[in-house]
């Protein structure tokens, strides 16, 4: 059998810390839908730890897989597709975290997130943050731990600032309820769009008046 | 050679002498059921794994027969042996496998080669016409006689993925875990006229007489044949026919520049050659009258129906965790009906995982070796069934 595959029983890491800082803005006992989650890792934290429910969405076989090891419920789905298989409201929280970055339909999916759930938390690499532009001002296109990729062989698509994310909220009448950075697992509110790598909102629908 | 490692099953069959009311309203007063158990059952029976079969298979489901002087008959596999027996997906080391014979099969269970108790006389097109509810009925009364309350899992694909779909609404306290692979909530009207297609080959074969051909000691042969050949169409993708067969002649005629010998009714070329012989075999083997029966059972499910085509409400008394996976490639059974069925498990906050292979061989595919099918499959029975 390839060895990709496999099903040996994975161990359960304790997230990364910004996975951390993220989990403690999911109310204890949530509905969740997390939309990329990769091999379940804070779904499964999320579950044990804070009593939440919900299914992971990923397009990996190898990812699917590794949900299924890990017990948690996953989909294997295409986002740029929509999410069709999921009713209004029927999440507390829908996660799209290093998601958004990859979709082609980030603006629609951004919706989708605000309809499908009764919060949606999006986190994405910030591209503002000093390094980046540092080495913009410097005619490149910066290369880092958290964009580690080059210009042209990239699965990040799209590239956005949390000043861009505010534009775009605005436009889809999202109601931003928090958001700041994220270094190293550590909250960064002031100045963050310069200061933190990782953007993270926390956001609804615009209620009806 | 047998090994420890080689499972090597007796087909087994159990008598039903109580009358059996079928969804028609029509009954059978007594009847057998083969099946086949892989592994050992636990103390407390709980590590039970039923398999439902698709249209043309049996109970026999992994493993290979031992002929008399102990040795492995040729080609006597069972139909799912890449995913059950030792140390593979569902491994018999850790669970207790039955796969179940239908009843109006032609492989051990009564069905229309049998004689009517009542009549003496061959059932032939007089057996009963059978639901997948009668076939999940039939199946529990089996466990009772085992006594076997519950099931850690169970699992089919195709037209056996409707019947572990069945199982979760028609006894949803019995059931832990279903994993369905390649089915759908219902046929669609292409499904259905394909499947009226394949009956009418065989309804119309002059030999058929009305279905009680054995009365008159012949089989219709062609008509399976028939049916066989579009059968096997739809279940292959163009993809994997192309990469197959694609225009390849049997025979290069010497006598035209083209190859061809202008023949209309002789095999040109190798897909007519291969479905011939499929379709051939399969006529050997199979009776007329199951694959009726079979296809009627294809058609007529739909658990929706009853709430008005609502899948969710229907589903609404399922209690277990789901497997679902389905195939790219499939046509017949396509993804999109097996996110239809996830989509109604979701609406119930269910425990449901989903995943859709990307896999070239069409509705076959659930049948044949893919790392990413089987190893899904695996993971699932590692860490949620008999937790």
């Amino acid at each position: 059998m390839n060895s990709q595959f496999e099903a040996t029983p994975l161990p359960l890491p304790l997230p990364s810390a910004d996975l951390l800082s993220i989990a403690r803005l999911v109310p204890q006992g949530s509905r969740v839908l997390d939309l990329g989650c990769g091999t379940g890792e804070l779904l499964a934290y999320l579950i044990n730890q804070r009593g939440c429910s919900g299914y992971g969405v990923e397009i990996s076989d190898a990812n699917v897989q590794a949900c299924v090891a890990r017990g948690v419920n996953v989909m294997q789905l295409n986002l740029d597709e929509g999410l069709a298989l999921f009713a209004d409201n029927s999440f507390d929280v829908v996660l799209q975290i290093d998601t958004l970055q990859h979709l082609r339909n980030a603006e629609i999916m951004l919706r989708e997130t605000a309809r499908v759930g009764r919060m949606g938390i999006v986190a994405f690499p910030n591209f503002a943050h000093w390094p980046n532009r540092l080495a913009v001002l410097r005619g490149r296109m910066p290369v880092t731990k958290i964009l580690p990729y080059q210009w042209y062989d990239t699965p990040n698509i799209r590239v956005g600032t949390l000043r861009d994310f505010e534009a775009l909220a605005l436009q889809n009448q999202l109601h931003i309820l928090d958001s700041f950075g994220l270094q190293d697992g550590r909250e960064v509110r002031f100045w963050p769009n310069l200061r933190a790598t990782r953007a993270v909102f926390k956001f609804q629908g615009q209620l009806p008046l | 050679m047998p090994s420890d490692l080689l499972l090597t099953p007796t087909p087994q069959s159990m008598h039903f002498a109580n009358e059996l009311l079928l969804q028609s309203g029509k009954s059978i007063r007594a009847y057998d059921i083969s099946y086949e158990t892989y592994g050992e059952l636990n103390a407390d029976k709980s590590n039970v794994v039923l398999i439902c079969h698709a249209l043309n298979a049996s109970h026999h489901v992994a493993g290979v027969y031992l002929d008399a002087a102990g040795q492995p008959v040729k080609k006597s596999e069972g139909w799912w042996d890449t995913m059950i027996g030792p140390g593979k997906p569902v491994d018999t080391n850790r669970f207790f496998v039955i796969g179940v014979n239908i009843l109006g099969s032609c492989f051990g269970s009564t069905g229309p080669m049998q004689a009517n108790p009542d009549t003496q006389q061959i059932y032939g097109a007089d057996f009963p016409v059978v639901t997948v509810q009668d076939w999940v009925n039939v199946q529990a009364l089996l466990l009772d006689a085992l006594g076997i309350e519950t099931l850690a899992a169970v699992m089919g694909g195709s037209l056996g993925g409707m019947q572990a779909l069945s199982w979760t609404l028609q006894y949803p306290d019995r059931v832990r875990h279903a994993v369905v692979v390649a089915s759908a909530p219902n046929l669609t009207a292409e499904n259905i006229a394909f499947n009226e297609v394949a009956r009418r080959a065989i309804v119309t074969d002059p030999d058929f007489h009305a279905g009680h051909y054995g009365r008159h000691n012949v089989l219709p042969k062609r008509g399976l044949r028939i049916a066989r050949m579009i059968g096997h169409i739809t279940y292959l993708s163009n993809d994997v026919m192309n990469e197959k067969f694609g225009r390849q002649l049997r025979e290069i005629s010497s006598e035209h520049a083209s190859g061809y010998r202008f023949s209309t009714q002789e095999i040109e070329f190798q897909i007519e050659s291969y479905l011939r012989h499929q379709g051939d075999k399969f006529a050997e083997y199979f009776d007329a009258n199951t694959y009726l029966l079979i296809t009627r059972a294809l058609d007529y499910f739909d658990p929706a129906a009853a709430f008005g085509g609502d899948l969710s409400r229907a589903l609404s008394v399922a209690k277990a965790g789901f497997l679902l996976v389905s195939f790219t490639t499939d046509w017949r059974f396509a993804p999109a009906r097996s996110r239809e069925i996830v989509k109604a498990l979701i609406d119930n906050q269910l425990d449901v995982s989903y995943a859709e292979i990307d896999a070239p061989h069409g509705h076959d595919a659930f049948l044949l070796d893919d790392t990413r099918y089987l190893g899904v499959v695996r993971s699932y029975f590692e860490s949620k069934v008999l937790l």
